[in-house]
């Protein structure tokens, strides 16, 4: 999956190191909002989930929800972080979209801070400085001007629905140096989330916004370069365009003798850009305080041991766990599969599977591609079925390509796969059956086969094909290859 | 109906309702004739809600009729600050950014009132957003001092304290960030009661400065105050601040006197007051002592130092509070070219100088560069005075000083001089910071025969003592002779 | 010991807090404001080290609220208080920039 872009990247940073940290925005799958009962859902009409609270009325005063604070406390373990005592503070700044013009925060004391993240691939740890929790703001649209953006916009019109909804903040320490390394800490971050049950996760409906902090320096130089921060970045693919874009324009600017400057810019996706939002020295002066509306969030040791067990498996073990049902990962094409699958949560797939007696390998494949691929009708499929249908195929009842047909029937419909299988007329071809359609290609290609039958393996391919085509796609490659051999022999 | 309920307390109205001798009805009728005729002079209300006091008064009757009980406050008319949040009644904060707000939800305390029977009358003037001492910042005209309309009633809560003592109710309901309540109470000659922080809910109450709003009573004598404040105190679930456990009894040792307690009379708050209100207080100290009290003087070092806290932590949690009126979700805007001058045009419209002043102060005070230096050393003062107030209730039970320096001034007298104005909170404002209880009790006349309070101050939750003590100084104390404007 | 305010810092204060001041005003707040803060110096000359700030005199902590819906508030009762609204949606006049 890696874009042209990155590896062009790459070369055209050699010399150069790019340092990354990222600011990751995951909003809580609790019930409720954070202050208040207003309901944490997505797409609802326009503030009708608004309440005097969390439209920030005079007079309203915040109350936590203690749900929120388990699911923050999660990710803080699940993070490797120092869970603490901590205190909300108001950060304040005037925007239309945040109802009391401040957010509440925390700022000194956050909930979780000090841990780290290692990424499954090379095994690096990135630290994460804290994880804290704070409120989302609403949602403007831009009326008027160019394509609903905010710049040439005639008024804007405000939805306060997710104001208010809980969001844990994860700061990772400027530990990433590619993009590559970027797209794998927050598509780990991701799975974790959503392991721990903290968040679903969806980066399309804004559940997972990502900010990149990106600087560059020469090789082996130990000083950070001035670093620009990215916002914006709604999709791994964003995040990693846009990081190799912002290190590219920055090593430009340095390379022609210009300098960086310290700002925040915003990722253009349709034109591949960054842009200037605004510089650092006009940087806004936010008066941090303790929020005086709240009281101090203490975690007894006994709160955050039992948060502790009722996380469910993280993606390090998931991954573990399946590593386990080979006698060795040998590839590390099968290591990726892994990190693919547990990655997309389907984990729970191939080990139910295995466990009914799958094929461990082949039910991988099929979870880390045919699956993978076509994630929206995942919930259709279920454990047993899975597993029936990868014990199908190695079987010989189904040929690779049927099987792989009857999957996404499966995934599409939810039927067993007997049923798809024989709605497609993909009946098992009996040997006898087969014999036959290998005597008929013999007969009508004598002068290959006596080729074949001296020795020319490259002709295997054309016997297995004119086999296929007379089967109209019902015979197993591997059988007919094996039938085709024992004839010759 | 047989004789004027005007001037009744609340406890003898909620007697002769409960009993049906008189009706809600007729008591809520005659008490807004006496608002309708006499608050022109005044100003104490900024809205009368007849039609919905009416509606409360005949809900209240109707119970009766059935044979339930309203409530301990039973037909009682009630008079509200106007930065309480009443739903569909226009609450103002005596402010024209808020002029024509009409919220969609009801403070905890109304709702507790009304559930207790109480049948509010309308909304009260005050300094707008509760900022200032005199109720000469309403952008809706000053409150007069009902004793002597050329005088201010105090403020910020002057607008209650004036209904009250004008007997346009006999309770009303005030808030305290730092003697908001009971300087007014003090100048108008009534009872005003800042109770523990966390034990009344500020849900609904317009926020000033939130780690020292309280809400309170204020009555024309202690045990209506203990009545009104037993009823809206208690835990509530919407108020992150509000403390848990049962609301301590209040009435029931009312009366027993002040045998054996410890007084100590705070040295460094009778510093600088006028030489009447000295007197009073040395006056008020012989007689709790003539009633068995041990009355002591005692100093209590960090008070002095008050003010100077006060005055930058509470602008600084205004500042904050007082961001969300833009123009965007309710309140006034004035319209600019986009949205930062919207921003800015609707708030210099919509705030009077002392908000801004305030505002201004905050905003500074919690700027970068000098956060350390003025708001954090701020709170550091306020450790420093919850310490020292510590110290001396290992020593003493209640603690004595006067509620004001002065007596009523004169309407103009100190609306040049902002310092001026925010020394007469001194006495009152390290309550605040502590979050500890005190009541100012009326005790007699001073200069310019206007009233004179005495403040009793209590540790966290120590209301009973603090009402006894109250009630034992009421029983010893000169009357008011002075008669009212409309008298 | 910080100087207590120039008229530039109340130029700026007065911008943060989003506020317009005429020059008059400008001049009134810097007096009032110096005079105020100049009282406060009375604390600059403490020793405060030992005393740990307080932010709130309570000394509650945990105070939460279960994850229960509560019924929201009736869109139209709240748009009715909006200095203007459109489709459901509160109208405002047209954003600079991006929150900072």
């Amino acid at each position: 999956m890696v874009e042209d872009s990155l590896s062009s990247n790459a070369e055209f940073l050699s010399g150069w190191e790019m340092v990354v940290g990222l600011e990751v925005h995951c909003e809580l799958k609790t019930r409720t909002k954070l202050f208040c009962g207003c309901m944490n859902a997505f797409g609802q009409e326009p503030n009708t989930s608004i309440c005097p609270v969390c439209l920030g009325l005079p007079g309203s005063l915040p109350v936590i929800n203690e749900h929120a604070v388990e699911l923050a406390i999660r990710i803080g373990l699940a993070l490797n972080c120092r869970v603490d005592e901590s205190i909300f503070h108001r950060k304040n700044y005037f925007y239309p979209d945040m109802p009391k013009d401040y957010q509440i925060s925390q700022y000194e004391k956050a909930i979780n801070e000090n841990g780290y993240l290692e990424l499954p691939l090379s095994k690096k740890r990135v630290r994460i400085e804290r994880a804290h929790i704070e409120e989302d703001t609403g949602k403007t649209t831009h009326v008027g001007g160019d394509g609903g953006r905010i710049h040439g916009a005639v008024h804007s019109l405000v939805d306060y629905n997710r104001a208010g909804i809980p969001l844990v903040e994860i700061v990772s320490a400027p530990d990433l140096r590619s993009a590559e390394e970027a797209r794998e800490y927050v598509s780990e971050l991701r799975s974790i989330l959503v392991a721990s049950g903290a968040s679903d996760g969806k980066m399309e409906e804004g559940s997972l916004r990502v900010d990149a902090n990106v600087s560059v320096r020469r090789s082996g130089s130990r000083e950070f370069g001035t670093r620009c921060e990215i916002k914006n970045l709604n999709s791994l693919r964003s995040l990693g365009r846009a990081i190799a874009y912002e290190a590219e324009r920055q090593v430009e600017l340095i390379e022609s003798g210009q300098v960086v400057v310290q700002q925040t810019r915003h990722w253009n996706e349709d034109q591949g850009v960054t842009t200037a939002m605004r510089s650092k020295e006009e940087a806004y002066d936010y008066r941090y305080f303790p929020e005086p509306d709240l009281v101090p969030l203490c975690p007894s040791k006994e709160w955050v041991s039992e948060i502790g067990s009722r996380i469910g498996l993280l993606p390090a073990d998931r991954r573990k766990r399946l590593t386990s049902l080979f006698e060795g990962v040998e590839s590390g094409s099968t290591f990726d599969q892994i990190v693919t699958v547990v990655g997309l949560g389907l984990d729970e797939l191939v080990v139910g599977a295995v466990e009914g007696g799958a094929d461990p390998r082949l039910a991988l494949a099929r979870a880390a591609n045919e699956v993978a691929a076509n994630m929206v009708n995942q919930a259709n499929l279920s454990v047993e079925a899975f597993g029936e249908l990868i014990k199908m195929e190695s079987a010989g009842q189904l040929s690779a390509t049927q099987a792989k047909t009857v999957l996404g029937k499966m995934l599409e419909s939810g039927y067993r796969p007997q049923e798809v299988a024989a709605s497609l007329g993909f009946e098992a071809l009996d040997t006898a059956v087969l014999e036959a359609l290998i005597d008929q290609v013999i007969s009508t290609s004598p002068k290959e086969w006596e080729r074949f039958s001296s020795g020319e393996d490259q002709l295997t391919g054309f016997f297995v094909g004119q086999v296929m085509k007379l089967s109209k796609g019902r015979a197993d490659g591997k059988v007919v290859t094996a039938a085709l051999h024992s004839r010759r022999a | 109906m047989t004789a004027s309920t005007i001037g009744m307390s609340a406890f003898e109205i909620a007697t002769l309702v409960r009993s049906k001798q008189v009706s809600a009805a007729e008591v809520t009728h005659e008490h807004l004739a006496l608002v309708k005729a006499r608050d022109g002079d005044l100003n104490s209300f900024l809205q009368i809600s007849e039609e919905a006091a009416l509606a409360s008064a005949k809900a209240v009757d109707e119970m009766i009729a059935k044979g339930e009980d309203p409530g301990a406050l039973a037909g009682v008319p009630i008079a509200l600050k106007d930065n309480l949040v009443t739903r569909g009644i226009s609450t103002t904060c005596a402010s024209q950014i808020l002029k024509a707000w009409k919220p969609p939800y009801d403070a905890t305390v109304i709702l507790k009132a009304r559930a207790a029977g109480a049948v509010a009358l309308g909304k009260t003037n005050l300094d707008e957003f509760a900022m200032g001492s005199s109720t000469e910042n309403s952008s809706f005209g000053p409150t007069r001092n009902p004793y002597d309309l050329g005088r201010v009633p105090g403020g910020s809560s002057g607008g209650s304290a004036a209904a009250v003592a004008a007997k346009f109710a006999p309770i009303a309901l005030g808030s305290d960030t730092g003697g908001s309540i009971r300087q007014p109470a003090a100048l108008c000659g009534i009872v005003g009661v800042k109770p523990t922080y966390g034990l009344v809910s500020r849900y609904g109450l317009i926020a000033f400065a939130s780690s020292l709003d309280q809400i309170g009573p204020f009555a024309r004598n202690v045990k209506d105050a203990a009545l009104l404040l037993q009823v809206i105190a208690g835990h509530d679930r919407m108020d992150s601040t509000s403390l848990g456990g049962p609301v301590p009894d209040l009435l029931s040792d009312i009366e027993n006197g002040v045998e054996g307690l410890r007084i100590g009379v705070i040295e460094e708050l009778i510093d600088g007051v006028s030489p009447m209100v000295g007197t009073a207080l040395d006056s008020a100290a012989n007689s709790l002592s003539a009633q068995g009290a041990q009355v002591e003087h005692l100093s209590v070092p960090a008070v002095k130092y008050g003010l100077s806290a006060y005055y930058l932590i509470a602008p600084a949690e205004a500042s904050s509070n007082l961001a969300r009126y833009d123009g965007v979700r309710y309140g006034l805007r004035v319209e600019g070219q986009d949205m930062n001058e919207t921003y800015v045009a609707s708030r210099t419209k919509g705030f009077g100088p002392e908000v801004k002043r305030r505002i201004m102060l905050g905003t500074f005070a919690l700027s970068s560069g000098y956060y350390d230096a003025y708001y954090g050393r701020a709170q550091r003062v306020r450790t420093m005075i919850i310490d020292s107030f510590r110290k001396a209730y290992e020593s003493f039970d209640v603690l004595l000083s006067p509620t004001s320096p002065t007596t009523a001034f004169e309407l103009g007298a100190k609306a040049a001089d902002p310092l001026s104005m925010y020394l007469s909170d001194v006495c009152t404002i390290p309550t605040n910071l502590a979050g500890h209880p005190a009541i100012s009790v009326p005790y007699g006349e001073g200069e310019n025969e206007m009233p004179i309070g005495v403040q009793i101050l209590a540790p966290a939750l120590g209301e009973a003592n603090m009402f006894k003590v109250a009630r034992a100084l009421e029983r010893g104390a000169p009357l008011i002779a002075k008669k009212l404007f409309w008298e | 010991m910080p100087e207590s305010i120039s008229r530039k810092e109340v130029k700026h204060v007065a911008s943060l807090a989003k506020l317009a001041l005429s020059d008059e005003e400008e001049l009134m707040y810097t007096d009032q404001l110096a005079a105020i803060l100049d009282h406060a110096r009375d604390i600059m000359a403490l020793d405060t080290a030992k005393f740990a700030p307080t932010a709130h005199p309570l000394e509650l902590n945990n105070v939460f609220r279960s994850d229960v819906e509560k019924a929201s508030l009736d869109r139209d009762e709240v748009l009715s208080q909006a200095p203007a609204s459109q489709d459901g949606r509160f109208v405002v006049p047209r954003i600079l920039g991006e929150a900072p």
